[in-house]
């Protein structure tokens, strides 16, 4: 199959189009007729996106299954997927039949709601498989359409504040980069990612309204793309929209959020600026790396005084993106394979977090964690599965969530002692926000009345659960299943950034003697 | 030489005999019955006119020793203003008709406006340019106070007189000013004169009143505030005619004149324009946010579109022009979908222009809805609708006529008006219980919606060829 990649893409979004066209009524048939359509698609989506992982040859560090074809105004439509992104395709491809079977209770609009999330599929995947930087701004921006709907249509009580903050946030900062595109574009001549990442862009430094510049259009053009990934991660100071949209957005929308959507930052931080901006991101990496230790540190402490099940868990998202941007500009080995292994495993991790919520929201329509307590007495295997993945987002070795930190701190750790020594400290913090909810939802006496008839997990949420807790262990245990993929193109991308970075400093001292 | 002159400018005859018969037609027969027949009967003229030229024509030819110019950035003009005034003739029957707005004037006013817009994106010459220009505001001043026993459209009327006379007469001044000082109205030796010496400062004050005039007429801030009043006075079609034909006309007329008349004065102009361009994007976006009248939030959305469309001007190339050009058509066919909608919005036979009234509109009419969010998205930039394609294009032409910080402006100006355009897809999707919006199940306003809204979805593929007809459009003006 020549075009594999433009079928997975575009499989969910045809799906979505049958279900809007075929599909009428809002009776009960109808619902579950679209709730079987939605899994049936995804699914399949996934079972043939098993076909890209075997296509993949892990020892080429290039691009492969390219597909390219002329689109408007020269640019092009090129997809195609590296060491760095196709991990990324199938963790999308991976979550989302998940997300549909979660979503079995939505009972308003449901045929809307698949189309949503089959839509959002579509150009997530399209995110991690774009090879053209017009493209690739295409679906990230389109993106937020879906997202807005689903938190604005199916979310909870605050859900307009959450949607528009969501959205405007996002267009924000997309924008910037937006014009950083075109100015790329003026430059090299081509939106070609693949050319641009050979293309050098000017580094020597310009004064800009009496302000030097270090780095000139690099920094320039990588502060635009930073504006853009650092509020889509969510970095620390401008993380504020996710804990809103996390505690709104119906429990799916949660999952992908978090699963999905925020690693398109750290995908684009690897995917543009190291390897375009290598001086650019040199100048900033010590900016950058202690954004991230404070945002580790400061949103486990934040996290700590949540009431919000959500918000907790969203708070420790941002902490857990803090290891991942630590390590991407820590821009070694360890680093760059510690972050994107972070991320891989915080999918899994926080997918299924936000998933452990849910199955308790459903039965009792609250989050606070007050409203909890002892729910080991009538629900042990819930209390099994939520320790599991407590423990993986404290990083317990033995679960992927340790591997990734591990991976983080020990390639900062080499960059910049006192960030990794700071960043350390939240490992600790993680562990004490997160066992302290652990123990306030599910140990202590079962003594609230409104808790006393309920009841464990169906098997419906069981089968939800299992391949998640697969995936934590099986990484946890056997984590080159992940790095002998990535390595290669890793290892590609720093020795270029080294490069490049090394040629902009022997010619600064040039200049200088 | 008189034949071939006149054969140039065929299509603008045609048109205008055709609007002289059909008003001896009606005059001496039953008046205002036969009117729902002549909107039909002329959108189907114009229709056809803008097919005889988009296919007809080839080359650039002047006519009357310049004064008139038919070539391929006027074709391109013309085309899109007799099609969207043909769209919104038909949207704006039925709508007329059922309260008793439609008399026969109306159509053969908009044909007459139209001959006026075809000859201003044909200017060659200060007097066809005033010609034209004059021709088009005098019909407008017309339907702009069609309901006469209204006081808001007959304000709307005035108003809008008052101030297009206003900036005629700058305008005009200008024109004197330039002619006193480069001894022709004639574009092409205005040019001549600028790019032999230097440019005098009387040509330089001519031109920035010209440029003024002309701002008036785009609706660019500083010479904005006609635009929420007449657009909230005017009975619903013509404010949707107001938001589509003439934009393009005064947009062409704005690059004819600033390319084939000041060409060699790209450095003068340029900042002007861009200042023009900032002012309306951002004055545009803010003022919106505070409008519940979806009319006037129109008005103020295109005031920002103007300052978009201005900013492909204020890039001072090629490229510019043609982002101007794609820019345009593209905003013309949103507006005339949305327009569609709200000649729809209706309540117990009443219109309803309030925004709250568009309540949890999808549950109601889950198609209607979908088209308008795909519009809503589309003139907010958001890809993969085409709006973001005419914003790129214009961004592109920016950064690369080095007005970088233009563009930035630009596209931090896009995000505040996305503000409002959500707040219209939050209505219909999130809103409160209790809307009583009734939509008129009009199939032609139906088709429109829909055919808008699937142009701004499919257009990501290949743009239906705009493209390549702008890229020659542009060319032609840059010789």
């Amino acid at each position: 199959m020549d075009n594999l990649l433009s079928i997975v893409t575009f499989l969910p979004a045809l799906a979505a189009v049958i279900l809007a066209i075929f599909l009428r009524g809002e009776d009960k048939a109808a619902q579950r007729n679209a709730k079987w359509v939605a899994l049936l698609a995804t699914t399949i989506t996934f079972l043939i996106s098993i076909g890209i992982y075997t296509q993949f040859d892990p020892s080429n560090p290039g691009f492969q299954l390219v597909e390219e074809g002329e689109w408007l105004m020269g640019l092009k439509y090129k997809m195609g997927v590296d060491g760095i992104s196709v991990l990324f395709v199938l963790l999308t491809t991976f979550v989302m039949p998940l997300t549909i079977l979660a979503s079995w209770n939505v009972e308003s609009r449901v045929k809307e709601y698949m189309i949503a999330f089959l839509v959002l599929e579509t150009l997530m995947l399209g995110v991690f498989m774009a090879l053209d930087l017009v493209l690739f701004y295409l679906f990230f921006e389109a993106g937020l359409i879906p997202m807005f709907l689903i938190i604005g249509i199916w979310g909870g009580a605050n859900r307009i504040y959450a949607s528009f903050k969501f959205f405007l946030y996002t267009f924000l900062g997309s924008v910037l980069m937006l014009v950083a595109m075109i100015a790329m574009y003026a430059d090299a001549g081509t939106t070609d990612i693949v050319a641009l990442m050979d293309h050098q862009f000017a580094s020597e430094t310009i004064t800009l309204f009496g302000v030097h510049i270090l780095g000139g259009m690099q920094t320039l053009l990588f502060l635009a793309f930073f504006a853009s990934f650092a509020v889509k991660m969510p970095m620390w100071p401008v993380h504020t929209w996710l804990p809103d949209a996390h505690v709104q957005a119906p429990t799916a929308g949660s999952v992908v959020l978090a699963a999905i959507l925020l690693k398109m930052g750290g995908y684009g931080f690897l995917r543009f600026s190291l390897p375009m901006f290598p001086v650019g991101s040199d100048v900033l990496t010590p900016l950058v790396l202690w954004m991230s230790a404070i945002a580790i540190v400061y949103t486990s402490l934040v996290a700590l005084v949540q009431e919000d099940m959500k918000k907790l868990i969203a708070y420790s998202s941002v902490a857990h993106m803090g290891f991942v941007t630590m390590g991407i500009f820590a821009a070694n080995q360890q680093g760059i394979d510690g972050a994107i292994f972070q991320m891989l495993s915080h999918g899994f991790i926080s997918a299924a977090l936000f998933l452990a919520v849910g199955v308790i929201y459903d039965r009792m329509h609250t989050r606070d964690i007050e409203a909890y307590g002892g729910l080991v007495n009538r629900m042990p295997a819930y209390a099994l599965v939520f320790m599991l993945f407590t423990m993986a987002n404290v990083g317990l070795p033995g679960t992927s969530g340790f591997v990734g930190e591990f991976l983080t701190l020990m390639g900062t750790f080499q960059v910049n002692t006192w960030v990794a020594a700071v960043a350390t400290t939240g490992v600790i913090f993680s562990a004490a926000y997160a066992l302290f909810l652990y123990r306030r939802v599910v140990f202590g006496d079962l003594i609230k009345e409104s808790l006393k008839t309920i009841t464990d997990m169906t098997t419906r949420e069981r089968a939800i659960f299992a391949p998640l807790v697969v995936m934590t262990l099986l990484l946890g245990v056997y984590p080159s299943l992940i790095t002998d993929i990535i390595g290669p193109s890793t290892a590609a991308l720093v020795d270029h950034y080294d490069t490049a970075v090394a040629a902009a400093e022997a010619a600064s001292q040039h200049a200088s003697n | 030489m008189i034949q071939s002159d006149l054969n140039i400018i065929m299509p603008e005859i045609v048109l205008a005999v055709f609007a002289m018969l059909a008003l001896i037609g009606a005059v001496y027969s039953s008046k205002d019955k036969l009117a729902p027949g002549l909107v039909w009967v002329t959108a189907l003229v114009m229709t056809a006119v803008a097919a005889w030229i988009g296919m007809n024509g080839e080359g650039s030819h002047p006519a009357f020793n310049g004064m008139f110019i038919d070539d391929a950035f006027s074709r391109f003009a013309k085309v899109t203003i007799l099609l969207s005034a043909a769209a919104v003739l038909v949207m704006s029957q039925e709508y007329m008709q059922r309260r008793g707005l439609l008399r026969f004037e109306y159509p053969l006013l908009v044909v007459l406006a139209c001959i006026g817009m075809m000859v201003m994106v044909s200017a060659g010459d200060l007097m066809s340019l005033y010609m034209g220009l004059e021709l088009q505001s005098l019909s407008l001043y017309v339907v702009a106070s069609l309901r006469r026993d209204s006081v808001k459209s007959t304000e709307a009327g005035l108003k809008y007189f008052v101030l297009g006379a206003l900036s005629s007469g700058l305008l005009l001044y200008g024109a004197s000013l330039t002619y006193g000082y480069s001894g022709t109205t004639l574009f092409s030796g205005i040019i001549q004169t600028a790019t032999e010496g230097s440019v005098s400062l009387g040509m330089l004050f001519g031109l920035i009143f010209l440029i003024s005039g002309l701002a008036f007429k785009v609706s660019a801030v500083p010479f904005h505030m006609w635009t929420p009043d007449v657009y909230e006075g005017s009975p619903t079609p013509v404010t949707a005619f107001f938001a589509t034909a003439p934009k393009m006309a005064a947009m062409g007329l704005f690059a004819r004149l600033l390319f084939d008349a000041f060409g060699a004065d790209v450095a003068d102009w340029s900042q002007v324009i861009a200042l023009l361009a900032v002012a309306s994007m951002f004055l545009g976006a803010v003022a919106a946010i505070g409008q519940r009248d979806i009319k006037r939030l129109m008005a103020y959305s295109s005031i920002t579109h103007m300052g978009f469309a201005l900013m492909g001007l204020a890039a001072g190339t090629e490229f510019g022009v043609q982002a101007m050009l794609v820019y345009l058509a593209i905003y013309v066919t949103m507006n005339v979908g949305t327009f569609a909608f709200i000649l729809s919005m209706e309540r117990d036979g009443a219109p309803v222009t309030d925004i709250n009234a568009l309540n949890l509109y999808a549950r109601k009419e889950p198609a209607r809805a979908l088209a308008v969010l795909v519009l809503m998205f589309s003139l907010a930039g958001v890809p993969p609708m085409l709006g973001f394609f005419a914003k790129f294009y214009v961004l592109n032409a920016a950064v690369s006529a080095g007005l970088t910080w233009l563009a930035v402006l630009g596209v931090i100006a896009s995000v505040i008006s996305a503000f409002y355009y959500l707040r219209i897809v939050y209505y219909m999707y999130f809103g409160e219980e209790g809307s009583e919006l009734q939509t008129n199940a009009s199939p032609v306003l139906w088709v429109m919606l829909m055919a808008s809204a699937a142009v701004m979805l499919f257009g990501v593929i290949n743009m239906f060829g705009v493209e390549g007809a702008a890229a020659s459009a542009a060319a032609t003006l840059l010789h």
